[in-house]
């Protein structure tokens, strides 16, 4: 495992917060110049790793045992002031928010001059200009004068990356960089990190928990599993035949195109908290494989390949076989596919939403009158058929979200109309309609027991019937024990907890479920239970689903047509088939050029620049400024339709 | 800017006017004329004439809203409500029972409060500023804690006893100052001295426990993680990055207080014999003299919103993100 | 023999304990809650701060039970007088009564007259104090002492009693600090013990200025105390709480108006706004006597009123900070949940919101309560507090303040408010901060 050359050497690392350990035993070299990947999901300790490298763990965090090696220092052993030295001098940090991690009342330039001079920079100025030139800042002279809030999020990141390389640090490490940033942003940034490193011949500490970032980033991979180290592979051998169960269990919850429409492989339970006892694997509760030998031995180290290495019982690199972890049966009766069904013929669409605006007046002067309108949704026109699944795709900020409230009920639209199997609406239609939010814990009240919060609807509609009964058949429909009814939402995972929205949802046998994003917050693996949940409750129950998202692996394996929307307006829809594999708007295909995937291939930012606001659109195609195809008739005129398939339309004066 | 600032200007005269009318209310409908009236002559001395020479005396004789007898405006304008509580928006407040302008007495006082209120003002954040920095710097150790339990014990403690212990203690133990009194000019400072440290020392306690932990919450950003990631010690982090953010909410929160030092304040001017805005509402209050109390919370009131805009316009000079947008 | 009299503040008195009860009921079957109370139990300084506050409670509670004696002779006629439970336990103490100061445990007046008869001036003995020792009053210093010691070992058999009746309890509730109060009862039980046995025959603390016992004035001040610091958090908590969550879930013009109220009120220096309320109620209450049968109700009605004032004056800050977290909790995922599911806006009012700012009313009437104990006796000293007739801290500093230029100095009445004061506000704060980080969200987090 030992490289000659290392540059930083860890030695059995383990950090403590009172008791537990959530971090044990982790030893790693980064050799210079190198991309190390600390590959884990939410919880796993690989945060904490790197906190503790820098020695800036929380304060309820100490470092209980080992040896972290810095070229020849050890860094356990130097004096807070020594390392405050090493700190930006030898080892630069960003961080995963880029907007609370700059201080927000010192200008960017204030802020990358003091790491400047703490380095012994005198000609701060001059170098901050250039460190921001050199992050790929336009007009950096002025931008150095800015506060953080006055920059969009990628340009924090990018300031942010500014000023952990002023004090030349010989190994950077990123705490999750681009978790916080839309995907075009995204691949601008990691653009930016794979150049900088190539140019400075810097090492890299990459964390992250998502493989298509490690694809296009490492050139060696740790994955991360309950506080430990459980495989160290060089990128391609890792990408090639993963060895340890839970990595290759994690191959297979990605929902791609590869599993378009079948059942993603899940791991069932969820990661053992920190400060549970082990007495064997800690992955011996989830894994398939798991010998006798696992609950009773913690696992050692085995060499499979040179350089790839696997904390597991198995005695060899099993192959890789297609259908890698697939626990469960198919409940759902229907082949083993999505059920996602055809469109009926001539029946009217189960919803019609034509022509939708949602204007925000913006306020001034003396009387707040409105002096213009934030157009967060400009026109949006959509059907969706009865059990039936449209995918509504878009960075953040485009007016996605607000596209559901207002179809829901919950924002009240400033133009357009709606129609429910051909009848208008205006208004809530809580028996037609539900919603499933983003975040787990903001959508569930923690005052309230899951029964209460499942028969919410029932009690408000005032629906007849045993409510009691029917909460128990609804926790068991998502798949959660009928006995949770008496706890707190606080006893839950994230993904129970989604599952526990769901059955709010269902209760009152809503034909059109809104889904805003419910796993974007969830973890790979719990992300994959979700959505079989969703396809499974699809099949049996003919729902509908109106998804919205950002992630475009989701929409692929989800969806039969998607809709894709730029700073409020819908700029190309179509089945899914034929929007990502035959893309023709300058933007969809910017949007998939930027996913990183694990087949390698390389992320590509086709688009420079951060999306207006919508307060003040560009005038003419509201994507030109950022448009590679952009011409004059672009700035002079917003595209209407083109139809260019019975099922695809999009709004571009060139489309590709 | 300049919008927002008439904006806010404009909201503050309804905000006064209802200020005016919950007064006009307590001094007037709450009680009849002639019911305080009963109540300042005496039981004995209560004939009707009476009444009617104490009302005419002070103006309440007569109607509160509408005058019939009146010719012309007159009817709107011999009013209680219009004598005793619209002419104060022209800074009109007629005159004391002791038949001295309350107006002039006001001006007169000012000086006096402000000699102590504004050395109380400043020397009390400074101090309650300091302490809680040197808590912060030295968290979660046994200064630290031995500081939380003397802010409490301090906060604890009535501010009479300050008062009466300082007294005590200072002027009659140790005969360093006056106990009371006042003087104009320099020599006012040894008059002021005590009425200032005794404050500063009452006040120190809660305010000192409150910016801690506003220091404490602000330790614990990210924005500090990255400071520290950078190198910078852990001097230049709390001076250069807590402080700075800390101290936008703790002085614009400040600044509100800033107009109503006029007023002074009750207890110390009255324990320490300070001729002031304080004392002289005190003694209007002792002495039941409404018209007085009733011109106090009048311009109480007008200066606490001059308070409230000069926290937003001091917000929005501190904070960038409010002052760019 | 007696008849009992039911003040209004008595009522609301216990009225409030009720209620406090009937919420720890609660609190105890709702899970966050008991969760947050339990870690307030296991806090050492919270339980001893509690027992302290019990130990208040105690003489706040006895001494709201009122009665007005029977006169003798027949037929129905009581005494104009009202007592309570804890007059009557300390009828001694009561009709002690001096000619004038003298101080703690003395045996003579503090200062020389002239005495009878042709003696020249000299400290005339005391009618009560020390008069057991006779005339001779040589074995002040042995009887004092003696007094002492067999107080204290009243006070460990007292705490022994006390140890075992605790029993129960410890084993019922392991985890909670009982240690912490053990330990403050036997601190208590050690002053108790010589202070009941010392009280039999001395002025414990002295006599004021008509030779009342200071001990008893300041026992019976606790009462004022306490009332002023609950029931004016509980007259101003429905509408802070109703008004504050109806401006941040509503907005709009509900908002509007209810922003302008309090900003209205709030914008009047609260020392004057009392100031002029309690002028106008003193008239009011002036010009209606008839409205009371007896002296202890008229100040009765001083009370509640100064409470109320307090109350008005002080609902606006609670109403902000809740206006607030409404704001914030209204934009929620679970409150737009409910929204979608078609619950109603009081039921969301009531289900989802109020219940996620409980933990904020609850820090609210913990933390008002040292403020306005302390806030009264400033009131009562500017002479817009309470009742003359009240015994309350203020009005005990009040009549005490030109005590300390006197030569030689009479301090015992301002020592021993101010040092009662000081155990009951420091006790509330301990104990405020305790509950504060237990109920604060992040903290559990
Ligand atoms: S050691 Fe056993 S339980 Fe653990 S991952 Fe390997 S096979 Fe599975
Ligand atoms: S219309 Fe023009 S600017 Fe807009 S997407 Fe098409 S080519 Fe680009």
């Amino acid at each position: 495992m030992s490289l000659p050359m290392s540059l930083l050497r860890v030695r059995d690392l383990s950090v403590a917060i009172g008791d537990a350990l959530p971090v044990e035993d982790v030893s790693f070299d980064i050799a210079a110049g190198e991309t190390f990947a600390l590959l884990g999901e939410s919880g796993c300790g690989k945060s904490l790793t790197a906190l503790a490298l820098m020695r800036l763990l929380p304060p309820a965090a100490r470092i209980a045992s080992g040896a972290v090696r810095f070229a020849d220092t050890d860094l356990c052993a130097l004096s807070e002031a020594r390392m405050r030295d090493v700190r930006g001098g030898k080892l630069g940090m960003i961080f995963q928010e880029p907007s609370s991690s700059l201080n927000p009342v010192m200008t960017v330039g204030a802020q990358i001059a003091e790491a400047l001079r703490l380095h012994g920079d005198a000609a701060a100025r001059e170098r901050v200009v250039e460190l921001l030139a050199a992050v790929g800042i336009p007009d950096p002279a002025r931008r150095a004068g800015e506060y953080p809030f006055q920059m969009s999020g990628g340009m924090k990141q990018r300031a942010m990356i500014a000023m952990a390389l002023a004090g030349e640090p010989e190994l950077l490490i990123a705490d999750e960089p681009t978790t916080a940033l839309d995907v075009t942003i995204q691949a601008q940034v990691l653009d930016l990190l794979r150049a900088l490193q190539r140019r400075r011949a810097m090492a890299m500490l990459l964390i992250t928990h998502d493989l298509g970032v490690v694809a296009n980033m490492a050139d060696r991979v740790g994955v991360m599993y309950a506080g430990q180290l459980v495989e160290i592979a060089p990128r391609a051998a890792f990408f090639a035949a993963p060895g340890h169960p839970y990595a290759r269990r994690l191959f297979a919850a990605l929902p791609d195109t590869a599993a378009r429409r079948s059942r993603l492989a899940t791991i069932p339970g969820s990661v053992p908290p920190p400060g549970t006892r082990h007495a064997g694997c800690r992955f011996v509760e989830r894994c398939g494989e798991a010998l006798p030998v696992c609950h009773a031995a913690p696992p050692p180290w085995r060499e499979y390949a040179p350089g790839h290495a696997v904390r597991c019982h198995l005695p060899a690199l099993p192959v890789l076989a297609g259908k890698v972890g697939v626990t469960e049966g198919n409940p759902c009766g229907t082949g083993g596919t999505v059920a996602d069904a055809a469109a009926p013929g001539g029946a009217p669409p189960l919803l019609a939403v034509s022509d939708l605006q949602v204007y925000f007046p913006i306020r001034k002067g003396v009387l707040r009158r409105a002096v213009g309108h934030v157009r967060a949704v400009d026109g949006v026109s959509l059907v969706l058929h009865a059990g039936r699944t449209l995918a509504l795709v878009g960075e953040s900020g485009c007016g996605k979200t607000t596209v559901g409230k207002a179809i829901l009920g919950l924002q009240a639209p400033s133009g357009g109309a709606l129609a429910l199997d051909g009848a208008p609406l205006a208004g809530l239609a809580p028996r037609r309609m539900q919603m499933v939010f983003q975040d787990p814990y903001g959508s569930l009240n923690p005052r309230l027991r899951v029964g209460e919060i499942v028969a919410e609807g029932l009690c408000a509609l005032r629906l007849p019937g045993d409510h009691a009964a029917q909460v128990r058949e609804l926790l068991a429909q998502v798949g959660l024990d009928a006995a949770m009814a008496g706890r707190y939402p606080h006893e839950f995972s994230g993904g129970q907890r989604q599952r526990i929205a769901i059955a709010r949802a269902l209760a009152v046998r809503p034909g059109l479920l809104i889904c805003d994003e419910p796993t974007s917050a969830l973890d790979v693996s719990v992300q994959a239970q979700i959505l079989n949940l969703l396809g499974d409750l699809q099949a049996r129950l003919g729902l509908a689903y109106l998804f919205i998202t950002h992630n475009i692996a989701v929409v692929d394996y989800l969806a039969r047509e998607v809709a894709v929307m730029y700073l409020g307006r819908i700029v190309e829809r179509g089945t899914t088939e034929a929007v990502l594999r035959g893309a023709r708007h300058p933007y969809t295909q910017a949007l998939l050029a930027a996913v990183p995937r694990i087949a390698g291939g390389g992320v590509e930012a086709r688009v420079a620049g951060d999306p207006p606001s919508p307060a003040n659109p560009p005038p003419g195609c509201h994507f030109h400024p950022r448009c590679p195809r952009a011409e004059a008739r672009c700035r002079a005129s917003y595209p209407d339709e083109t139809t260019l398939a019975a099922d695809h339309v999009v709004r571009c004066h060139f489309p590709a | 800017m300049l919008a927002y600032l008439i904006r806010r200007l404009l909201y503050a005269l309804p905000i006064l006017i209802g200020v005016n009318v919950i007064t006009f209310a307590l001094f007037f409908v709450v009680n009849t004329p002639d019911d305080m009236a009963r109540m300042q002559l005496g039981v004995k001395r209560v004939t009707p004439e009476a009444i009617e020479r104490w009302k005419a005396e002070r103006g309440y004789d007569k109607p509160l809203f509408w005058n019939d007898a009146a010719a012309g405006t007159g009817k709107a304008t011999e009013t209680i409500f219009f004598t005793k509580s619209v002419k104060m928006f022209a800074l009109d407040f007629g005159s004391a029972d002791d038949g001295r302008d309350i107006a002039r007495e006001i001006s007169l006082r000012m000086g006096p409060s402000l000699a102590v209120a504004l050395p109380v003002f400043a020397l009390g954040l400074f101090a309650a500023i300091a302490f809680a920095l040197l808590l912060v710097y030295f968290r979660a150790s046994y200064l630290d804690f031995a500081g939380v339990v003397l802010c409490v014990a301090m906060m604890s403690i009535s501010g009479l006893f300050y008062i009466i212990g300082g007294q005590w203690l200072v002027s009659k133990v140790w005969h360093l100052v006056p106990i009371s009194g006042y003087a104009e000019g320099l020599t006012a400072a040894k008059f002021v001295v005590l009425p200032v440290l005794v404050s500063v020392l009452a006040g120190l306690g809660s305010s000192a426990r409150w910016y801690r932990t506003i220091f404490l919450e602000e330790y614990t950003r990210d924005y500090v993680r990255t400071a520290r990631a950078k190198g910078l010690s852990e001097r230049l982090v709390l001076f250069r990055h807590v402080l700075r953010n800390a101290l936008i909410p703790i002085l614009t929160g400040a600044v509100v207080a800033i107009p109503t030092l006029f007023m002074g304040s009750l207890l110390i001017e009255a324990f320490f014999g300070i001729p002031g805005l304080g004392s002289y509402t005190i003694d209007a209050i002792n002495a039941q003299d409404f018209a007085v109390v009733r011109a106090m919370v009048f311009i109480g009131s007008a200066l606490y919103i001059v308070g409230l805009l000069l926290t937003d316009i001091s917000y929005t000079l501190a904070d960038p993100r409010i002052r760019l947008q | 023999m007696i008849k009992p009299v039911l003040l209004w503040s008595d009522l609301l008195f216990f009225l409030l304990i009720a209620a406090t009860f009937a919420g720890g009921w609660l609190a105890a079957r709702t899970e966050h809650l008991r969760l947050a109370w339990r870690r307030v139990g296991r806090s050492r300084v919270a339980m001893a701060a509690a027992t302290l506050l019990a130990a208040f409670l105690l003489i706040g509670v006895l001494d709201s039970l009122h009665y007005r004696e029977r006169l003798p002779g027949d037929g129905e006629n009581y005494a104009v007088e009202v007592r309570s439970a804890l007059d009557a336990l300390l009828t001694g103490l009561r009709t002690r009564q001096e000619r004038t100061y003298s101080a703690p445990l003395a045996t003579h007046l503090f200062a020389k007259e002239s005495l009878e008869g042709d003696q020249g001036r000299d400290f005339p003995r005391l009618k009560h104090g020390g008069a057991h020792l006779g005339a001779d009053t040589a074995g002040h210093g042995a009887d004092l002492l003696a007094k002492t010691v067999q107080g204290m070992g009243v006070g460990v058999v007292a705490w022994l009693v006390l140890w075992l009746g605790f029993l129960p309890a410890r084993q019922a509730a392991p985890h909670l600090a009982w240690d912490a109060v053990l330990a403050t009862l036997f601190a208590l039980c050690l002053v108790a013990g010589p202070v009941l046995l010392l009280a039999q025959g001395y002025h414990v603390l002295g006599t004021d200025k008509v030779g009342q016992d200071v001990l008893y004035l300041t026992l019976k001040s606790v009462r004022t105390g306490l009332l002023i610091g609950t029931l004016t958090t509980l007259i101003m908590l429905p509408a802070a709480v109703a008004l504050g969550l109806l401006a941040g879930y509503a907005g709009g013009w509900i908002d509007d108006v209810i922003q302008y109220l309090y900003t209205t009120l709030n914008s009047i220096p609260g020392v004057l706004l009392i100031a002029a309320s309690v002028l106008m109620m003193q008239v009011v209450i002036d010009t209606h006597p008839d409205w009371f049968a007896t002296a202890a109700e008229r100040a009765d009605a001083r009370l509640l009123a100064l409470c109320a004032i307090l109350g008005i004056t002080s609902w606006t800050g609670l109403c902000r900070l809740l206006r607030g977290e409404a704001l914030k909790l209204r934009e929620l995922e679970y409150v737009q949940a409910a929204r979608a599911l078609g619950v109603s806006g009081a039921r969301i009012l009531w289900r989802h919101i109020l219940p996620n700012v409980m933990h904020i009313v609850m820090i609210a009437i913990v933390m008002d309560f040292s403020g306005l104990v302390l806030a009264e006796a400033v009131l009562s000293y500017i002479g817009i507090g309470v009742d003359p007739n009240t015994v309350s801290f203020g009005s005990m500093i009040n009549t005490a303040r030109m005590e300390l230029a006197r030569e030689p100095m009479v301090w015992w009445s301002l020592a021993a408010a101010f040092a009662f004061m000081f155990v009951l506000v420091l006790a509330a704060n301990l104990f405020a901060d305790v509950v504060r980080d237990a109920f604060d969200p992040r903290a559990s987090r």
